[in-house]
Parts: C-alpha cells; structure tokens; sequence
C-alpha cells in the first residue's frame, strides 16, 4: 500500500455483519445471505496503486475467460440464482458477468473512482456480488425480504409489484435485489461506505469475507 | 373445528409440497445451468451457443412452479439445440478432415480447393490450398500440390498495415 497513513491490507480484519432474510425468502432459497462492512469513505478519483491495480486485473482478463467465467462454482452460483428469481441472465447480467462485458466492451476496467473501483476490484477478484451504499442514509439493518403492497423504492416512481425481492433497510426497500438500478449511492458528501455482498447458495462465506476485504481495503489504501 | 385443523394440515402439506417441487425444480435449473455452460464454453470460439431462454420480463421474484416448469424447459430445449449444433459442426468438420486427407493424397483431384483451419475444427489462420506448381506451367502439366499457408499474420505486420491505412 501506498501513501502517508496507509494501512497494510494485511493488518485490517473486517468482521462483516449479517442481515436477516426473511424467513419465506429463506426458506425458498437456502444459502441466501447479506453481509456487510462500513469503512470511512473516501471520495473522488482513485490513487495510482488502485489504477494500477485495475490495469493489471484488466490484463489478466480475455474473452475466454468470460466465455468459460460461468462454469466457475460462483458466477455459475449467481446465473442459477438469476434464473430462479425470474431473470434472464443473459439478459439481466450478474454482477460479475456485467463486469466481464465491459471489460471486453471498453478494453480495459476503466476506473470510476473510489468507491467504485473498489467494488469493481472486488467483483473481478472474487466473483460475489457487491455494492456500495452511503452508510448514513441507511436506517438500522439491512435485509432481503419481498416487497410489501404499497411500497417504492426511494426516488423512482411508481411501485414495487408485490412480492418483488428487494433489498432494504428497517424503514424502506433499497433496491431490487438484483437487476435494478443502484439506490442510495456513494456521492460526493458520503463521509462512511456500506459495502454490501449478496451470497447466494453456492457462494462460498469466505468468498464473501474475501470480497468485502478486498473492497474495504482498497478504499482505506 | 376437527374439519378446520384438517383443512388447515392438508393446506399446510399442500404448501409444503409445492415447496418441495420448487425446490427440486431449482435443483434441476441448476444442473442444466451447469450443462448449458459447458456445451458454451466447449463451442467457444469456433461457434456461439445461444443461451438466453427469454424469460417473461418482471422484477425478481420467487418464482412459481409454472415459471420455474418454464425455465427448465427452456433451458432443456436450448441444450438439446446446442448439443444438435455441435453434433452437426462435428460431423461436418469430420467430412472436411476426410476431404483434406484426400486433397493431400491426390491434390490433383482436388484442384483449387481451399480448407481452413476453422474448416476441420481447429484454432488459428491457417489454410491448406491445392495449387499448381509453377503457376500456369503447373497447370498445363498437371504438377499440382497442397500448400499450407503459413498462420495468422504477425502482430508487427498488422501494425504496419494499419500505418499504411491511417489518414496523413
């Protein structure tokens, strides 16, 4: 690591906290989880080592490697996954897979600041679905739960047909489990980030762990 | 109130059935899932298998056993499909090493045919071509031959060409 302060990544241990699934969720899809770690954020374009870091992950990744990339346990894991909940996944691409597209798209892993980067990191490194929210928009514990009639996600209009799969705080659905557009996202006022990984059965907990890990340590470097 | 508890059980039961059979459907879209991949990955790069299943477009959700029954059979067709496709490349790649093992026998015979890498299944640029030897003396004489093209072109000699072709 580099840079005055910077902690080594070895040094930093993450002790993830669990969310709930509520129990109808949980007794459909065993192995489903939500896990988190906060980190202090720290905004705006990413420092060299996380550039380089993207550069070299975006040399050790061809076309092949997408193409055979859903035969490995865990992005084979979030495609099955997918195809239960009612999403096409090569339609509504998995975390990973979407990563992969672009990759190929752009020739490279562009960089999108922190925390962005660290995400993308994280996703290309370990496969597990992960994302960002701002720490202090959210209320209590998150969780994954089907949706209630009546309810919306937070600045989209319309609402959420009951029964969709989302993911949220004590007072209100975030977003859609997977599939939707990003809610409550990292900006320029966020002082703390919630990194969020969705384990699915199949995944591993110490890809989990790894993930979130990676993540936080790329943005505390 | 004995008919009720009854009813309740047999509701109960009734649920917990259909959770059963999600739950092996489930199972079942994970095994083909798997299969589906690895025809993918086995075709790639020579051909494309198509994957999507055109699943009906809504949020996620849990999905009912109509919609997973749905899913599977989708996916079951697809692979059916794809292993028919490369069944069909298979044989045809077949045909093709045939026809190159006469080609190299005989070129005579076979004069002009051109059969490509991609053509019996294997990576690269390459080509097999039988022509005369010597050009139009060859082939007054009958002095035919196949000849094997040398790959795929450096990566410097594309480089060069792409120089050539830039504006200014």
């Amino acid at each position: 690591m580099e840079g005055a302060g910077a902690r080594p990544e070895a040094a930093w241990e993450p002790s993830p906290e669990h969310g709930r699934v509520a129990p109808r969720v949980a007794a459909e899809f065993p192995g489903l989880g939500i896990a988190w770690v906060e980190v202090d954020a720290r905004s705006g374009p990413s420092p060299e080592a996380v550039r380089r870091r993207l550069r070299d992950l975006s040399d050790r990744f061809y076309g092949a490697h997408a193409i055979h990339m859903r035969e490995q346990p865990i992005p084979w894991s979030y495609r099955v996954f997918f195809r239960q909940i009612g999403l096409d996944p090569d339609d509504v691409r998995t975390p990973a897979e979407q990563l992969a597209l672009d990759r190929l798209h752009d020739g490279a892993f562009l960089t999108r600041g922190l925390p962005a980067d660290a995400v993308t990191i994280a996703i290309a490194e370990t496969c597990v679905a992960l994302r960002a929210y701002d720490a202090a928009r959210l209320e209590g514990r998150l969780c994954i739960r089907e949706s209630a009639p009546g309810e919306s996600l937070a600045g989209r209009p319309g609402q959420l047909e009951h029964g969709t799969l989302v993911i949220a705080d004590e007072r209100a659905p975030l977003e859609l489990l997977f599939g939707g557009e990003p809610g409550r996202v990292v900006d320029r006022d966020t002082r703390r980030v919630a990194l969020v990984a969705v384990q699915v059965k199949g995944v591993p907990q110490v890809a989990v762990d790894e993930a979130l890990w990676i993540a936080a340590s790329v943005i505390q470097s | 109130m004995p008919g009720l508890l009854e009813r309740e059980t047999h509701a109960g039961l009734q649920a917990g059935d259909e959770r059963l059979a999600r739950s092996e459907l489930r199972r079942q879209i994970g095994r083909l899932e798997r299969e589906l991949a690895g025809l993918a990955a086995e075709a790639f790069p020579l051909r494309t298998i198509e994957t999507p299943i055109g699943a009906p477009p809504g949020p996620p959700r849990i999905a009912g056993l109509g919609e997973l029954e749905q899913v599977r059979d989708a996916l079951a067709e697809r692979i059916g499909e794809a292993r028919r496709a490369l069944a069909k490349q298979a044989e045809l790649w077949t045909r093709n090493r045939e026809l190159l093992e006469r080609m190299l026998a005989d070129p005579a015979a076979y004069k002009w045919v051109r059969v490509s890498r991609a053509d019996v299944g294997e990576h690269g640029c390459g080509h097999w071509h039988s022509r005369p030897r010597l050009g139009p003396l060859g082939m007054l004489m009958g002095w035919w031959r196949v000849k094997v093209s040398s790959g795929c072109p450096l990566a410097g000699r594309l480089a060069a060409v792409e120089l050539q072709e830039a504006p200014g």
